[in-house]
């Protein structure tokens, strides 16, 4: 298990929102649902690059701020009828903090 | 992606040191745009989202507060300068439109809602297009209700005449009460009132003394007690942090073996 990186407490994320990470890889956003389960995606919307991590997070679901886009959480997938998939990373909770993998 | 923070400007009037305070700031957090709006206030367009609690700080700390300038609220009361400055004025609309505007500070409404007060009937401050248009005759003010400035341009329908600058914010704020408790999300007052009449504004407004003390009152408490959100956002730990944004650096973070 090479490459995970601890990034925060979990509690620096508030609830149904997000923390921006600045990676090599570029911005990562950090999404914390309701149920406190966390899942990073590039911050960056596949229609016109808008900014996912100033959307409005809603079960497993961020909508993107700039068209609405709606973009799955767990697999970076927009929902129908929208096209398009942002880039997922690999977040995980251990021991009350969050860990990216970088590879 | 950058954002935009638009000081509230109170009926369009400032100060050498508000002035200043803004310059301060621009120049402080770099913002590249310094551009002056229709409501007649300054936008400061471009600032990075990690800075908006310090700009929210600096302005706050120079007494000046958020101007809610994309809210589903009150947004500005322009004005002329009226009787005080110009000679065709027959009221003073600068101190009656600064006086609205203290008032409805903080106002929600089911859309947004502009005002404007014009010292004559010449109507420099365009209160013809207003969700309330205030104008000032010899004998007081005629009250204009939803005008529409917008995709599809609106004139104002005169309300009623009234003579003071208390009777303005009575029958300002009933007709706003009536609209944020009768209105749908989303209808300007131009959509409202095509949808329940004019003459259903006029019976519950104008026509019934009562009822318009009673929907003046119930905004004012509505309004009590109203904390600016800029201030309150710089308070709390917690929702400055989620400005932050988080770096790691890559070589030295604590990783899992």
């Amino acid at each position: 298990m090479s490459g995970w990186i601890k990034v925060c407490a979990l509690d620096e994320i508030a609830p149904q929102g997000s923390r921006v990470v600045a990676s090599s890889q570029g911005d990562i956003a950090l999404f914390r649902t309701a149920d406190d389960r966390v899942f990073g995606l590039h911050d960056k919307c596949p229609h016109k690059g808008g900014p996912l991590s100033q959307g409005i997070v809603h079960g497993d679901t961020v909508t993107c701020p700039l068209h609405g886009f709606k973009i799955g959480l767990k697999d970076g997938e927009a929902v129908a009828p929208d096209k398009g998939c942002a880039r997922r990373f690999e977040v995980k909770l251990d021991g009350g903090a969050v860990w990216l993998q970088l590879t | 992606m950058p954002y935009s923070v638009v000081p509230r400007m109170w009926g369009g009037l400032t100060t050498p040191a508000e002035l200043r305070t803004i310059a301060d700031v621009a120049e402080k957090y770099q913002v590249p745009t310094v551009k002056m709006t229709g409501g007649a206030r300054i936008d400061l367009l471009g600032i990075r989202k990690e800075d908006l609690p310090k700009v929210w700080a600096d302005l706050g700390a120079a007494g000046m507060v958020s101007g809610h300038a994309y809210g589903k609220s009150i947004r500005t009361v322009k004005t002329c300068v009226g009787a005080e400055h110009c000679r065709f004025g027959t009221q003073r609309s600068m101190a009656m439109g600064v006086k609205l505007e203290r008032m409805l500070f903080g106002m929600g409404a089911p859309h947004k809602v502009k005002l404007a007060v014009s010292g004559c009937p010449r109507n420099c401050a365009e209160a013809g297009i207003k969700d309330i248009g205030v104008i000032g005759v010899d004998s007081g003010y005629e009250l204009y209700v939803a005008g529409n400035g917008g995709i599809k341009t609106e004139v104002a329908q005169f309300l009623c005449k009234v003579k003071s600058d208390e009777e303005v914010m009575e029958y300002s704020g009933a007709f706003l009460q009536l609209y944020r408790e009768e209105g749908y999300y989303l209808e300007r007052t131009c959509h409202y009132v095509a949808r329940v009449g004019l003459d259903h504004v006029k019976a519950a407004v104008v026509n019934d003394p009562l009822k318009r003390k009673e929907l003046y009152e119930r905004l004012m408490f509505a309004l009590q007690d109203y904390e600016d959100p800029w201030q309150a956002a710089v308070a709390k730990p917690a929702v400055r942090r989620e400005y932050e944004i988080i770096k790691i650096k890559e070589l030295t973070a604590e990783v899992m073996p």
